[in-house]
């Protein structure tokens, strides 16, 4: 009885206080509301739901692009995946890639927003001219560093020569493929940053000052304070950089993939890329689509799991 | 809003101040002052180290722009014989004009089409009441998981299938209905609103769309304008797409990003090429600026974008 009764009020508290949405739709409401979303829902059906299924059917056929016709396969492809050593070796490529590049964006990014955080004077500049990059079409950032880390007469190994370091042959040598597409990346990393900003703007001052007040210096208050309060930041910008370095594209074909010429085919053989030309070169849309698949399990995978780490660590505020 | 946040913040730095001047301020002799500005110089150094940096390969294109072809690699920033007349030969040498015209279209029915949809579809989202309204929305946020490479193969076959192959619109026609990110950032817009103006103007005889289209339209012109750019962005540096279904046409159909890297095999020397990188260097340039230009007018709109996004996470 007692313990009916405590538990009671709050319920019956916030049944009298909030109006219960009424179970009734107006029908008039109803009916324009679907027309509103309308396109959404033609555009779900063909080009989500639809094409979703038709990319399973694919996967499980071979499909003849000349003629049009679809030849059930069952399990081909899918076993086709597990033989191909192209599918291993340009799995592990874009999983290096991600193990470099990710931590790295994710420091340089955080380090940018906190130097504009703190800056007094001139921050709205500096963010423009860090932001800059980001703007720059990949097309133009590939050409242009195609030339800058050229190995032999390249601006970034003579700028590395002036310090007496003997710069590598960045495109050429494969162990140094991924360090430059990382660096092409980083050039780009403004958009994490602005990110990291928001999430630093809106931590309060008083804590820091609390913590000052009891001693702390600026590493304790980084770790103690910036760190869990921007954690919500940088559990998104971890997410959205890892599914992001799994599919890098661009980067890798403008550099290595556009003609015969490529001097790291085996090294610069990213995930994306090789499915790109399993599909549209040698028209393999059943193995392609297998390669598709595999990745969107790889992807769901990953982000359950940082999902799963990511709510250990992250702090919400109240009012999320 | 940027306005807002800032006098937000002054008044918390007056607010804390007044309690500075009660509380016992901490370090304020003189090794404490010190430090403090030894970390303000540090600061700007890094600072301008780093815009330095940033800054670099943009000096690097517009000079590489200006040489000719045997003085790209000695890596000034200012180049010793000074070649102007590159900018009219590279549309000799380039279907350049073609590729901005195409770059341009597309953008723009890329940005417009997405723009009017998905505020159309949010408004539906956000101001009426309908059974599964939330599970819908849900669905529309739960496509954003989906990479774009399961969905590339049948998008393809449907545009082969329409006969739309080598025509613009397998690079907008999806754009078309709506997409999730932009119906999420127009309907936490839309749901900004004050609910009561809009039943006040139900109430005066006005017409759902009428609503929609002469109300919460023009209201929303802010996330409109985030959507547009945001899109006219995307649709401006989408390479994979013009490699897909525009490669395999005539060159002078090809967009500018399609359009450079062919031009980057065309003259390289390990592809038969003399190594004009000059007109890839001048292009480059053509394809940049207006993204600069379009963020130097849009710089708000833009930031303000990008830190959605990471709200919503």
């Amino acid at each position: 009885m007692t313990l009916n009764s405590t538990a009671a009020p709050p319920d019956s508290g916030t049944r009298s206080l909030t109006p219960r949405p009424r179970r009734k739709y107006n029908r008039r409401e109803a009916l324009a509301g679907y027309l509103f979303i309308s396109p959404w829902i033609i555009g779900f059906l063909i080009f989500t739901a639809g094409t979703m299924i038709y990319s399973l059917v694919i996967s499980f056929s071979h499909y003849n692009l000349a003629t049009n016709l679809i030849r059930p396969a069952g399990l081909d492809n899918y076993k086709g995946l597990l033989e191909d050593p192209k599918v291993a070796a340009s799995l592990g490529n874009t999983l290096f890639y991600a193990v470099l590049a990710v931590p790295l964006e994710i420091i340089v990014a955080l380090f940018l927003a906190s130097l504009l955080n703190h800056a007094s004077r001139g921050a709205g500049f500096f963010r423009t001219v860090y932001y800059l990059p980001k703007m720059t079409p990949m097309v133009a950032t590939a050409s242009v560093f195609m030339l800058l880390l050229n190995g032999n007469t390249g601006a970034i190994n003579r700028g590395l020569r002036l310090i007496g370091i003997h710069g590598p042959q960045w495109l050429v040598d494969p162990a140094w493929v991924k360090p430059s597409i990382v660096l092409m990346t980083l050039w780009g990393v403004s958009g994490t940053m602005v990110i990291f900003l928001a999430a630093l703007k809106n931590v309060p001052r008083e804590l820091y000052e609390v913590a000052a007040l009891d001693g702390a210096g600026p590493v304790r208050k980084f770790f103690s304070i910036t760190l869990p309060m921007i954690s919500g930041a940088m559990f998104f910008n971890v997410i959205v950089l890892s599914i992001a370095a799994f599919q890098v594209f661009d980067q890798s074909y403008l550099l290595f993939w556009r003609d015969q010429s490529n001097a790291a085919p085996e090294a610069s053989l990213f995930y994306a890329v090789y499915l790109f030309q399993e599909a549209f070169r040698q028209f393999n849309f059943g193995f392609a689509a297998a390669m598709a698949w595999l990745l969107f399990v790889i992807l769901m995978v990953l982000t359950l799991i940082q999902v799963k780490v990511g709510n250990r660590f992250v702090y919400y505020e109240g009012d999320r | 809003m940027s306005v807002l946040k800032s006098t937000a913040a002054t008044s918390r730095d007056a607010l804390t101040g007044a309690i500075d001047v009660v509380r016992p301020v901490p370090k304020t002799d003189r090794t404490g002052r010190l430090t403090a500005g030894i970390g303000k110089v540090l600061m700007t150094v890094l600072l301008i180290g780093f815009a330095l940096l940033f800054m670099y390969p943009f000096a690097w294109l517009l000079a590489a722009s200006l040489k000719p072809a045997d003085q790209i690699f000695d890596n000034r920033l200012i180049p010793e014989t000074l070649r102007p007349s590159n900018f009219v030969q590279v549309w000799h040498e380039l279907p350049l004009l073609h590729w901005l015209f195409n770059s341009v279209s597309i953008a723009l029915l890329a940005a417009g089409a997405v723009a009017v949809s998905s505020s159309l579809i949010a408004w539906g989202f956000a101001y009426f009441r309908f059974p599964g309204r939330n599970i819908l929305f849900g669905l529309v946020l739960g496509t954003m998981m989906l990479p774009g490479s399961v969905t590339m193969i049948p998008m393809y076959l449907i545009w082969k299938q329409t006969g739309l192959l080598g025509t613009w619109v397998p690079l907008f026609g999806a754009n078309l209905f709506g997409s999730a990110f932009y119906i999420f950032l127009q309907r936490q817009f839309f749901l900004g609103l004050p609910r009561e103006i809009f039943e006040a103007a139900r109430i005066d005889g006005a017409s759902y769309w009428q609503m929609f289209w002469k109300m919460a339209m023009p209201l929303s012109i802010p996330s409109f304008i985030i959507v547009f750019l945001f899109e006219f962005q995307a649709s401006w540096n989408n390479f994979q797409g013009a490699l897909i279904y525009l490669n395999s046409g005539s060159v002078d159909n090809f967009t500018t990003p399609l359009g450079i890297a062919y031009a980057m095999t065309k003259y390289s020397p390990t592809a038969g090429g003399h190594g004009d990188y000059q007109y890839v260097m001048v292009a480059s340039l053509l394809v940049t600026l207006p993204m600069l230009l379009l963020f130097s007018f849009g710089q708000r709109y833009f930031i303000e974008g990008v830190a959605t996004q990471g709200r919503k996470g």
